[in-house]
């Protein structure tokens, strides 16, 4: 694109989630554009805080904006739906073009792949008609994208799984799928968080905690980070196991 | 200061007002199903609202005040008894040391709230003591109540303090005054719960849409803190595409693939990624919270500014509480 060119506006829509939450919705599709532009106005809110804001939740297209109606409203002196999409309309603009994406933020996540960290490797090589070795490579190839993180705490919605990698779920899901496993469910790939009843088919596990509330930010992931998945032996994810809390 | 559990109950937890401001990283906001009633618990024993309380499902719990202590108990209507004498909900109670506060036949609605004046001291977690039992956090270890766990109290405010010392002596004793039945109904079997549209409602026929104004949906037994399934009607989308995740709420109701709504509370997911089709009002979200598994719903159709009125005048009535309790504390009234 041309330096001097601004980006094409968004077609941004604000639309009411109940009487205490506006959805700013920013485009209709996913794709790290309009992810940069629900993270640019989520950072904007974050430094520009309006009184009753109680917090803003970004998704693949749309960042929810929690507010306190009585807060807003100035204890009931103004409409609060329309004062905080009158406030958002305003900000919109100076919340300025989307920056574009840097590799400062990126996380590398070990994985043990196959074998009892990942009980269904095998299963996804026959589906893809590849090797293990093969899913292994082209699942540790790409840098993917922290779209969001959201279903349970520190579960990331990654953006960027090889397509010749897609595997439909489980016809029936495991009752219990371990913390810190790595599965592919279609054509998305994720890690689990804590360990919850689940159906995406296990390739490998990581020894990383990617949730711990005695952490002073909780989360290992966020939306916008870049994050890579390196293979590991037993022996290293063992040995990084040890040194987590 | 403490109160001993001797028997726990179904399920009895420590809730405050949840832990907002962690949406962001998948955190769920939990907390007190029934917040409002949580909120006047709190102040009818001089505590801030948002104190930590007990949440006390169906079938609650037996426990020992260690100490004397004030208390207040609101919500579901549990058959409350202290020393084996009927206690009165929605006032300030004082126990002397040792009395034993137990409940029998659960008369109406689903969840009590037990505050005591200080608030239970547990250790935050993220800034709340909710209990969050899907993560294990909060509240005391994480878990429900188990017999034998010993629950800290805090120190009461100049206000409980007052209100305590009105009612307090060798027996126990409740204040003749009471919240009233605006802020603290009765909870009713078959509630109507108010609703407005949720951001997918355009994409049902419109025979769901009327059917779901229209028709009762009875809660099943999957039915838990973090959303209630219903059985109702077939509501079927217009549409087939996969909606892209974005934020739920309390209240959300939304609808599977196989029709059959969910409406979502106090520990539900941040995000989900079926459509939205309504959204319960926050004037209304006690009224849902009590009800049971078996029980009938109905949902009424309001606008947003209807929504918006509702809220604004609950939230005025129970801001309007502290001074009105503080007026009685100062009285030193009965």
């Amino acid at each position: 694109m041309n330096q001097a060119c601004p980006p094409p506006a968004l077609p941004v829509q604000l639309f009411p989630l109940g009487d205490a939450a506006m959805v700013v919705q920013f485009g209709a599709g996913i794709s790290p554009a309009t992810h940069r532009a629900v993270q640019a106005f989520d950072a904007y809110l974050a430094a520009h805080p309006f009184v009753g804001l109680r917090e803003c939740v970004p998704a693949f297209t749309t960042l929810t904006v929690y507010y306190d109606p009585w807060l807003v409203s100035a204890g009931g002196r103004h409409q609060p739906y329309e004062t905080v999409a009158q406030t958002l309309r305003e900000m919109l603009p100076a919340a300025g073009p989307p920056a574009a994406a840097t590799a400062a933020d990126s996380v590398e996540i070990p994985v043990c792949y196959g074998g009892e960290f990942g009980p269904d490797l095998a299963f996804v090589a026959r589906h893809t008609g590849l090797s293990a070795a093969e899913v292994i490579a082209r699942h540790t190839a790409p840098d993917y994208l922290v779209y969001m993180v959201g279903f349970a705490p520190g579960f990331p919605y990654l953006g960027g799984l090889d397509a010749g990698l897609a595997t439909p779920r489980k016809a029936r899901p495991r009752p219990l799928v371990p913390a810190g496993a790595v599965g592919i469910a279609g054509a998305q790939t994720g890690i689990y968080s804590l360990p919850t009843p689940g159906g995406w088919q296990l390739i490998g596990r990581t020894p990383l905690q990617l949730f711990n509330p005695a952490w002073a930010g909780p989360s290992r992931l966020h939306a916008g980070q870049t994050l890579r998945f390196v293979p590991v032996s037993a022996a290293e994810y063992a040995r990084t196991q040890q040194h987590e809390p | 200061m403490s109160l001993s559990i001797l028997r726990p109950g179904l399920l009895t937890t420590v809730q405050d007002l949840g832990r907002p401001g962690y949406q962001h990283i998948g955190m769920v906001v939990g907390g007190a199903m029934d917040a409002p009633a949580l909120r006047v618990a709190n102040l009818l024993v001089g505590n801030a609202d948002g104190a930590a309380g007990l949440e006390i499902t169906l079938q609650g719990p037996r426990l020992r005040f260690a100490a004397g202590h004030l208390f207040a108990l609101t919500g579901a209507r549990l058959s409350p008894t202290l020393d084996g004498q009927p206690v009165e909900m929605n006032r300030p109670v004082w126990a002397p040391a040792g009395a034993e506060l137990a409940f029998g036949a659960p008369v109406a609605g689903g969840r009590a709230y037990l505050a005591v004046a200080g608030g239970l001291a547990v250790a935050p977690v993220l800034g709340s003591r909710a209990t969050y039992l899907r993560a294990g956090l909060g509240g005391l270890h994480g878990r429900a109540l188990r017999a034998g766990d010993e629950l800290p109290v805090g120190a009461p405010s100049a206000v409980g303090q007052r209100l305590g010392q009105a009612l307090a002596g060798s027996r126990w004793a409740q204040a003749r005054w009471t919240v009233g039945p605006r802020l603290c109904p009765v909870p009713r079997p078959h509630p109507v719960v108010r609703a407005v549209r949720g951001p997918e409602y355009e994409q049902f026929s419109a025979g769901s849409q009327q059917a779901f104004w229209q028709q009762p949906f009875v809660v099943t037994a999957a039915a838990d803190r973090m959303g209630y399934r219903l059985q109702g009607p077939d509501l079927a989308r217009l549409t087939a595409t996969e909606l892209l995740s974005s934020a739920v709420t309390f209240g959300t109701v939304q609808v599977p693939a196989d029709g059959q709504a969910i409406v979502l509370l106090a520990d539900r997911q941040t995000t989900g990624g079926y459509p939205r089709l309504a959204q319960v009002i926050t004037a209304d979200f006690g009224a849902l919270a009590q009800a049971r598994p078996g029980q009938a719903l109905r949902f009424q159709e309001v606008s947003l500014a209807e929504a918006q009125a509702l809220y604004l005048a609950q939230e005025r009535a129970i801001r309007a509480l502290p001074g009105a309790i503080a007026f009685k504390a100062l009285g030193g009234s009965k």
